[in-house]
């Protein structure tokens, strides 16, 4: 129950992060690679606030302005001139943008860990198991903006416009949509989703490292292609599945060393099987 | 490897220009060193600058002339590493000789990584662009988390290679002989047919389907060919660290190969030659001056340097200046005779007293079209 639970949480998390990776990719068509690292700069933004004695809800709060200004910016400046080129410039940029944000906290930081606890969370028994409040509240909190969301593609104006660019770019130009607002608008919520994660990933791991961001990117990434990269509920199931099965792995001595390899090696699987994903739809390519 | 009787048989200097060099290099390096001009850690470098060369060019191959982006490759290089390295230990109870051990676990070790090629090329065919690469970034992790947790491979404390560990002052002549058998290799494949076929998949792979290309064959083939290489530097490695340590090969080292082949040119032999090598010594550098955190100064540098040549490269908008700075159409204009530039002005237009000068205007605008074609180691156009 409790490895449940907290396979459930890890997997918000994941999916938090996977729903930035795939809301980008739908609409701008390109692998935000340094979104991991927007999620490194939201944790040391939470940390820096949270040395000044506030208390943390300030500190999340300066932590969304500084991951969504930041996804901003990221996108105006490495992204946006190449708008219109081959999908590997776009791709080779993004790895170079994760690079410079790890650089930077890096030289800011430097690369040692820093151990710091966000709020001490006490824990509660459900159905006879331990769990702490912060697990509950990363589950409650994820869903909210999950649904929360959905709610926003899916009802308002703003919403309709992102699905309308993502699936055709040209023709909602035509229908008036300012698709380079929608992109940096992309940009922006899926960066403040990263603060999110960021939060509850110390939660997790109470520590700060210039490098935190790169392997639950990476991971939420391969959540994102499970699911269906593009997808917004392919990313929240991709991501689910995947904290499952990351947490299960862990809980089990025989093979928890090789959870990263199990983990990967299911992306491949679902890949061969279903090229586009668990609900990825299939794209035709035209001459 | 049938392609090697693919060659053509045409003998042009230019394409002797990286040979040349490189065996320049290794016979200066021999010289210095023989001397004693080189200090000890300079000899030490050499073979690491030899497998960074073998590395930049097998990336290149995928990269810069298939057109696919492989985020994996130090895991090949891991792969080769691990098993060529425990091949040579296993070899050398029965060959007393260490580098015999050492040239028949290149083999080994290269062929392992290229089965890997094969096994992960797979899937890959399937995918393309941003999948494929997510697939062998995946491998990577895979590789690195299989080898940690193996005992016989030494698990977390490594593979050491005591043993088998060659002299930097030998492995860096057979290394960089390496390098030129591999350079004459690569080369040969890219300008022969299947060569041909490579960069049509990369410029249109519908087109190239429609030509009756193999695409499946081809990607597959670049793959394990790649692979191959890159296992091949691994056992160089395994010959040249103790211990062999996972750690090492971990995603930041795949991107530190790209970075080479991105900052040498993709699609640039030559390029890649001269950015690993340059790389690498920079790093050695930067290694020994730069401690602590001031390490990610190194780190920064590169970032905005690979952003910078990306964006310079791919930018539609950038595109007019490009031209304008192009370094044929700049040294065109350097070169070119004063007779040529045009004056627009009636007088001097009607001062042109023979035919032969215009001829010459004219065939100079001629030669201009020619040579945007005829260099096959450039391409043409990124992408499709």
């Amino acid at each position: 129950m409790s490895i449940l639970l907290d396979g459930l949480s890890l997997g918000a998390v994941y999916a938090l992060i996977a729903l930035g990776y795939t809301m980008v990719y739908g609409i701008a068509k390109m692998l935000n690679f340094a979104h991991g690292d927007v999620i490194m700069v939201g944790a040391y933004a939470i940390y820096s606030t949270m040395a000044l004695n506030t208390n943390p809800f300030i500190a999340m709060a300066v932590a969304i302005v500084v991951c969504t200004v930041m996804g901003i910016v990221i996108e105006k400046f490495a992204y946006k001139p190449l708008r219109g080129a081959s999908p590997l410039a776009v791709l080779i940029t993004a790895i170079g943008v994760s690079n410079l944000l790890q650089g930077i906290a890096q030289l800011i930081y430097g690369s040692t860990s820093i151990a710091f606890t966000v709020a001490n969370f006490k824990t509660v028994h459900i159905l006879g198991s331990e769990i702490s409040v912060g697990t509950i509240l990363t589950l409650v909190v994820g869903a909210i903006i999950m649904i929360g969301l959905t709610l926003f593609v899916k009802k308002t104006r703003t919403g309709r416009a992102m699905l309308a660019v993502s699936e055709d770019s040209g023709a909602a130009r035509l229908m008036g949509v300012n698709v380079d607002k929608i992109i940096m608008l992309t940009f922006a919520i899926g960066s403040a989703l990263a603060a999110f994660a960021s939060l509850f990933y110390i939660i997790r791991i109470p520590s700060v490292t210039p490098t935190l961001g790169a392997m639950p990117g990476i991971k939420a990434f391969t959540a994102a292609v499970i699911g269906g990269i593009g997808s917004i509920p392919g990313a929240m199931l991709g991501g689910i599945l995947l904290g499952m099965i990351e947490q299960i792995c862990k809980h089990n001595p025989t093979i928890e060393a090789y959870t990263t390899a199990i983990e990967f090696c299911l992306l491949i699987v679902i890949l061969l099987v279903k090229p586009v994903g668990l609900l990825g739809k299939r794209r035709r390519e035209k001459v | 490897m049938g392609y090697v009787s693919n060659v053509k048989k045409t003998f042009k200097l230019k394409y002797c220009f990286n040979y040349i060099g490189v065996a320049a290099f290794l016979v200066l390096m021999i010289i210095l060193s023989s001397t004693g001009v080189l200090s000890r850690s300079a000899v030490n470098l050499l073979p690491k600058i030899a497998y960074s060369i073998i590395l930049a060019v097998s990336l290149n191959l995928v990269v810069g002339f298939l057109g696919e982006l492989s985020l994996g490759h130090a895991g090949f290089m891991c792969v080769g590493a691990y098993l060529g390295s425990y091949f040579s230990i296993f070899l050398h109870n029965y060959i007393d000789n260490s580098l015999v051990c050492f040239l028949i676990s290149l083999v080994v070790g290269g062929l392992l990584a290229a089965v890997f090629g094969f096994i992960i090329g797979l899937p890959a065919l399937r995918l393309k662009g941003d999948y494929l690469a997510i697939v062998t970034l995946a491998f990577g992790e895979i590789v690195r988390n299989v080898f940690k947790n193996l005992s016989f491979f030494g698990g977390a404390m490594g593979l050491k290679t005591d043993k088998i560990k060659l002299q930097s002052s030998t492995l860096y002549i057979v290394a960089f002989i390496l390098v030129l058998v591999v350079l004459f290799l690569i080369q040969n494949l890219i300008r022969s047919k299947h060569g041909r076929a490579i960069t049509a998949i990369r410029d249109n792979e519908i087109a190239a389907k429609a030509m009756g290309i193999n695409v499946t064959y081809y990607k597959l083939f670049v793959f394990v060919i790649s692979a191959f290489f890159a296992g091949v530097a691994g056992v160089i490695y395994g010959h040249y660290y103790t211990p062999i340590l996972y750690s090492a090969f971990d995603y930041n080292y795949s991107i530190e190969i790209l970075v080479m082949v991105v900052i040498g040119g993709i699609g640039s032999i030559s390029g890649s030659i001269i950015a690993a090598t340059v790389i690498t010594y920079i790093n050695f550098m930067l290694q020994n001056n730069l401690s602590g955190d001031l390490a990610a100064v190194r780190l920064l540098v590169y970032a905005i340097i690979l952003i910078a040549i990306v964006i310079f490269n791919n930018a539609p908008a950038l595109k007019p200046i490009k031209d304008k700075l192009n370094f044929k159409n700049l040294s065109a204009k350097l070169f070119k005779k004063k007779e040529s530039t045009i004056v627009d002005d009636d007088v001097a237009w009607n001062r042109i007293e023979s035919k032969i000068r215009m001829d010459e205007l004219l065939s100079i605008d001629v030669k201009k079209q020619d040579g945007e074609f005829s260099d096959p180691d450039k391409p043409t156009k990124e992408g499709k």
